[in-house]
């Protein structure tokens, strides 16, 4: 199977006033036609700032990027502003995190669909509005006829995604991204809308890249997982490597961090002490080693002093981390 | 809705009645002798009491104002026999000095400045959103401090200054444009032109800095919203993203802003009016204020308040418009 969507050394920085933020710092990952890739990580981690890179929605003039972004056999990065934004809302589109502000308060959610419709295809309005409706009636909207001419504020959170997702769908793009989707709704809403997008994909074939820090999302959906920290990945693999055969300390404490059905209830959850670091002025050696626990039982300070490569454990397993594999046996069970 | 604009036009309608009560109260209340001052030269203590009884200044203030508010539905007539003045509805009060009643003053001088008004209006709404959009999207670069700047400069220098500097320069140093003389529009439209230009433009440069600063103000603002985000993943070419949703979800101040302008501007520019001598509201005020004409200072406080209010609710109403949320609630 070929990459759908392969991103090759992508570096994504802000000038500031403070100095150069590194937002994204040599990010490589690829995605098969049809797959569901979940990046993970923590607020800051650099996962949405990838997401908006791919789509091509940074200001350019506010932000360096270098890198390529293969997306069906173009790169993406070398491309015109305005030849991505005909891809964009066509042969790729984007799910927000917040549904109560992503759609424009002032217009009726029909006619943000259908202007969806209209930006990529010379359609009467008649039929844009036939589409909206029936994307409506795709992601589970009752009586669509008349919630087409609703506005934004007259639906719950959770009809709202459902809106965006519809939107999102409408011109059938074969890449749909993600950013923290359920992130903003109501645990019982969550469900459904994760169901949703699973029936959409299984429906359309759509290859799908999900953003979240809700690791319970990444177990329901994902074929594969990268984790990111600092602008980086630092472990990637199959949902299985990453929940069953953890090995990055990073991933070992998001996975502790985690509430289980089976845990003892007296137990605590375990946070990982700290704070991520600043993007401005990254620590010296393993980005993650003031946080790290297992730090001090690799030899030669060299988890202060040199950084890590990300290196393959086991076919497709990459991990970026100075613990040999015995060390990292030892911090799996030591952390479960 | 159709209740909605009922209740307010009722509601406008009591607010008028009271506006005019306190202008009338605070107009009785001023130190001048009205009777005094409608006498003429030749003033016999015996002609001023005819003219306290033929003005119903005898009377007291509630009935004075009771007389004044049936004159505006009824018309009313000052004096008894062959020298009664007839005042026809809706009389707004009667001019002794002018010999005209105030309605007809103020009419006459309505169209200079309805003129002024809506030229200015028209370009500093126009000039002020676009400089503003236009500084919004180059934030921080030279363009972006460079119409600011001037904008400040705008925004500080008061209207007599501007406008007395135009006036030497262009009409009296390089005899640009020939002096000022108001015609209707209808009756010489180069004279008319020549002539509202430069108020029409030192305006504009007055007004338009307070609105390229509100509009840049509110676009970096709704740039930033998580709608415009969404806007740009649909794919549309940035121009609509920032006309048609960014622009759209920050004129809401911008439109009450510029309501309650207009309604300000028709209640006469008095500095301007006065520089370039056109025949307004403002200069009509001005000299009503010098004689001292007090029906016609009624007159113009009440029309020109009126003008405040209606535009409220102009304001209000194209709120719902503009927001349905506003609509529906």
């Amino acid at each position: 199977m070929s990459a759908f969507l392969e991103v090759k050394d992508l570096h994504v920085s802000f000038p500031t006033g403070d100095g150069v933020v590194r937002a994204v710092d040599g990010l490589s990952f690829r995605v098969d036609k049809g797959r569901t890739l979940a990046i993970v990580g923590e607020s800051g981690s650099g996962k949405s700032v990838t997401a908006q890179a791919v789509l091509g929605l940074l200001n350019r003039n506010f932000a360096d990027i270098t890198g390529q972004v293969w997306l069906d056999g173009q790169d993406l990065i070398a491309m015109s502003d305005d030849q991505v934004r005909e891809l964009r809302g066509e042969a790729m589109a984007m799910i927000f995190q917040d549904p109560m502000s992503s759609l424009h308060p002032f217009y009726r959610i029909g006619d943000q669909l259908m202007e969806a419709v209209r930006t990529h295809h010379k359609v009467s309005k008649q039929e844009a509005r036939e589409r909206a409706i029936d994307a409506l009636k795709q992601v589970g909207i009752p009586a669509p006829e008349r919630r087409v001419d609703d506005y934004p504020h007259q639906l719950s959170g959770g009809m709202r995604q459902r809106v965006m997702i519809a939107m999102a769908l409408i011109n059938s793009p074969q890449l749909l991204v993600a950013d923290e989707p359920t992130t903003a709704l109501d645990v019982t809403v969550q469900a459904q809308i994760t169901e949703l997008m699973l029936k959409l994909q299984a429906e359309t074939g759509t290859t799908l890249i999900i953003i979240t820090h809700d690791l319970g999302v990444v177990a329901d959906m994902a074929d594969e997982v990268t984790v990111m920290y600092a602008g980086r990945a630092v472990e990637m693999g199959s949902t299985d490597d990453i929940y069953y055969r953890p090995e990055m300390p990073y991933t070992l404490g998001l996975l502790a961090s985690v509430p289980r059905l089976d845990s003892d209830l007296n137990e605590r959850l375990d946070p990982i002490p700290g704070n991520p670091p600043s993007l401005i002025n990254l620590p010296p050696g393993c980005v993650f080693n003031p946080r790290c626990t297992f730090k001090d039982e690799v030899p030669g300070n060299r988890c202060t002093t040199e950084r890590p490569e990300l290196l393959a454990s086991s076919a497709g397993h990459l991990v970026r981390c100075h613990l040999d594999a015995a060390q990292r046996v030892a911090a799996r069970e030591a952390s479960t | 809705m159709a209740g909605y604009v009922i209740r307010r036009v009722l509601i406008m309608l009591l607010l008028l009645l009271l506006l005019s009560f306190t202008v009338f109260v605070l107009f009785s209340l001023l130190p001048a002798d009205v009777a005094r001052l409608t006498c003429g030269k030749i003033c016999t203590p015996e002609t001023i009491e005819a003219n306290r009884i033929r003005l119903g200044l005898d009377k007291s203030v509630i009935e004075q104002y009771w007389i004044f508010l049936q004159g505006v539905v009824m018309g009313r007539t000052y004096g008894q026999g062959p020298g009664a003045i007839v005042c026809n509805a809706p009389c707004l009060g009667y001019s002794f000095t002018r010999q005209e009643p105030v309605l007809k003053l103020i009419l006459e001088r309505l169209p200079a400045t309805l003129f002024l008004a809506m030229g200015a209006f028209v370009l500093f709404l126009i000039g002020g959103v676009a400089l503003g959009v236009y500084s919004a999207l180059r934030r921080g670069r030279w363009q972006d401090k460079t119409v600011m700047g001037i904008s400040l400069v705008g925004y500080s220098l008061p209207s007599f200054f501007i406008g007395l500097v135009v006036v030497y320069f262009i009409i009296i140093r390089w005899q640009l444009l020939p002096f000022p003389s108001y015609v209707n529009p209808w009756v010489d439209p180069l004279q008319f032109v020549q002539t509202m230009i430069l108020p029409w433009l030192v305006l504009a440069v007055l007004y338009a800095a307070f609105y390229t600063r509100l509009t840049r103000s509110q676009m970096l603002e709704t740039l930033n919203d998580d709608y415009i985000r969404t806007a740009r993943a649909k794919g549309l070419p940035e121009r609509v993203v920032i006309r048609k949703h960014a622009l759209r979800a920050g004129l809401t101040p911008i439109v009450t802003a510029a309501g309650l302008d207009f309604a300000g501007l028709l209640g006469g520019a008095i500095i301007l009016e006065t520089i370039f001598s056109l025949p307004g509201l403002g200069s009509l005020a001005v000299s009503a204020v010098l004689s001292p004409d007090l029906p016609i200072l009624v007159g113009v406080t009440l029309v020109t308040a009126s003008f405040v209010i209606v535009a409220n609710l102009v304001v209000d109403l194209l709120y719902a418009v503009i927001d349905p949320r506003v609509r529906l609630a």
